[in-house]
């Protein structure tokens, strides 16, 4: 097995977009579920789909209405310009699309979290003199830190997979916008890339096997803690 | 300690609606399961808001519909002990005890924590988890914890419901002696006549959504005589016993009692059932049951068809029932001298 630069480039540069949509999404992710969870409004239902949608959706939909939303006519894109980002085809792009495509993931982990925390513990932080924000951060975030963790690592994973919506909204540049997947599509469609895609599919699965692993040690280690 | 009550609410088909004004320090809330009992004291703590009405304690509004106000719970000064001991279950003894102490005022800080860990006696537990504790030692921590937010009013919510019976007369002494080193004013919840006339001085009856009366636990306890399955409950602090012949002897009134059951060296709580004594007008000569009290009849009174008979001895008090036609037959009015015969076994020591 053999890695070309441009194939170091790549697994970089994955590894670096990957962890910058997961870091993106996560307080998003957490006040997403928070409000799914805790709190009753109107419209609830609508924020259930919305956030559930790109579960659903071709990632090339959701792609190439990030790439009208955030190009040169968007709204997105007037404001970035005026602050002077370079976005479209910039991996910067990446991270959102990543982040876009990974978020109901996320915040399905960090829900099942949030769910499974008794009101009634809530409601003893309340009369016990804690303010709802002093209970989010004292109760509400350490209960649900095992799937504030369960959610990162699977968005981490899915971010790693990222194709449809990528392609689109950051093309396919490589040492600039290309991602593992992207490069293996490069390898796929020229006659003499076989075993270089081979190569990186290699690693491919070795990243997702490696942190499905992390995934469950991490998950027993703080179920362990708790029952301690 | 005073609270004015005037709410309304409904509950998908359940309605509440009370109204009362209570003043005192140990009050019970006594009725069935869903009656609405916990639903006032959530809105009282602050946890759930009436749809309209009023609340006030201690001068302070805690809730008006025409004025707009809703104070938060955490303004309130209300803790709650809820049937559930609900510690945070990541964090450990100490930090669950003081989760309301540090979030108290310095100046409403008047319980001092080490004295109160010692009232509970909890000091072994202190590093502990709180996940591999007892029952008992779960709802001690969940007691202190409430009590340490030091506040104004502190809200039990059956917090004995979820004890087995054994457990449950260990807590009580706890709860007692909280109450009494603390002097913290509190409303009691339950549906069991023994813990109203163990933690309560009044008692606020609560059926189908509405406040059917104010009365005392022994009120309580008279008028449920006929029906509860073992009679009206004596409850008998008893101490200083001595051992004789393997029975206990306890002085009680102007005599002794002797019980089976009993403890040298600490005070026990017993119970007696008013159907376990037996009233003679004559003191007969032998009898296998080893007590037999000369008694007066002070207050009679009616509960179904039975008859209640308070008996005074040196001070202190027994309640007996007997059926309507016992009653005539022997004879018995207030003023006259009867002779109680209770077995040693009849005494339940529950703690």
């Amino acid at each position: 097995m053999s890695l070309s630069h441009q194939d170091i480039a790549a697994i970089g540069l994955s590894m670096k977009i990957a962890i910058s949509a997961t870091l993106l999404a996560l307080p998003f992710g957490f006040a997403t579920a928070w409000l799914m969870v805790f709190r009753n409004f109107r419209g609830k239902v609508l924020l259930e789909v919305l956030v559930n949608l790109p579960l659903t959706l071709p990632p090339v939909v959701i792609g190439y209405l990030l790439l009208l939303f955030f190009g040169r006519n968007g709204w997105g894109g007037a404001a970035l310009k005026a602050a002077g980002i370079e976005f479209i085809f910039n991996w910067k792009a990446a991270v959102v699309a990543s982040a876009t495509v990974g978020f109901p993931l996320l915040v399905r982990s960090i829900r099942l979290g949030m769910e499974s925390i008794d009101r009634q513990l809530l409601q003893a932080s309340r009369s016990l003199g804690a303010t709802w924000h002093d209970a989010l951060a004292t109760v509400i975030l350490p209960l649900s830190f095992r799937g504030l963790v369960a959610g990162s690592s699977l968005m981490f994973a899915r971010s790693l997979g990222e194709f449809g919506a990528t392609i689109i909204v950051a093309g396919n540049i490589p040492g600039l916008t290309q991602t593992i997947p992207l490069a293996i599509y490069d390898y796929a469609s020229s006659p003499a890339g076989t075993s270089m895609a081979l190569s990186l599919c290699a690693v491919s699965i070795t990243l997702s096997v490696g942190i499905l692993l992390l995934h469950e040690v991490i998950g027993k280690k703080l179920e362990d803690r708790d029952s301690a | 300690m005073r609270l004015d009550i005037d709410i309304e609410k409904r509950l998908g088909s359940f309605s509440l609606k009370m109204k009362a004004s209570l003043s005192g320090e140990r009050i019970g809330i006594f009725g069935a399961s869903g009656s609405g009992k916990s639903t006032l004291v959530h809105m009282i703590a602050g946890l759930m808001d009436p749809d309209s009405g009023e609340l006030h304690l201690d001068g302070t509004c805690l809730f008006s519909s025409r004025r707009n106000i809703g104070l938060a719970p955490e303004k309130r000064r209300i803790a709650i002990v809820f049937q559930q001991a609900m510690l945070f279950p990541h964090l450990g003894v100490k930090a669950n005890l003081l989760y309301g102490y540090r979030r108290c005022r310095p100046e409403n800080r008047k319980i001092n924590p080490e004295k109160l860990i010692e009232v509970l006696n909890l000091q072994h537990l202190l590093d502990r988890g709180v996940n591999n504790l007892s029952g008992g030692e779960k709802q001690r921590v969940a007691l202190g914890r409430a009590v340490l937010a030091n506040p104004r009013l502190l809200v039990m919510d059956e917090p004995l419901s979820a004890l087995d019976d054994a457990l449950r007369y260990q807590v009580i002494p706890y709860l007692r002696s909280v109450s009494e080193e603390f002097r913290i004013p509190y409303l009691f919840i339950s549906h069991s006549v023994p813990e109203m006339q163990l933690m309560a001085d009044q008692v606020l009856d609560v059926a189908n959504g509405c406040i059917t009366g104010i009365s005392t636990p022994d009120d309580l306890a008279r008028a449920g005589m006929a029906s509860s399955p073992r009679g009206y409950l004596n409850l008998l602090n008893l101490e200083r016993a001595h051992l004789h012949d393997r029975l206990f002897h306890y002085p009680w009134g102007g005599g002794t009692l002797i019980v089976s059951d009993g403890k040298t060296g600490e005070g026990s709580l017993f119970e007696l059932a008013s159907r376990d004594i037996i009233l003679f007008r004559k003191n007969p000569e032998a009898i296998s049951a080893r007590n037999m009290l000369k008694c007066r009849v002070g207050e009679m009174f009616d509960s179904d068809g039975r008859k209640g008979i308070v008996l005074e001895s040196g001070g202190e008090q027994l309640v007996a029932e007997i059926v309507q036609s016992a009653a005539v037959e022997l004879g018995i009015t207030p003023g006259s001298t009867v002779f109680a015969a209770i077995k040693a076994s009849a005494f339940r020591r529950l703690g």
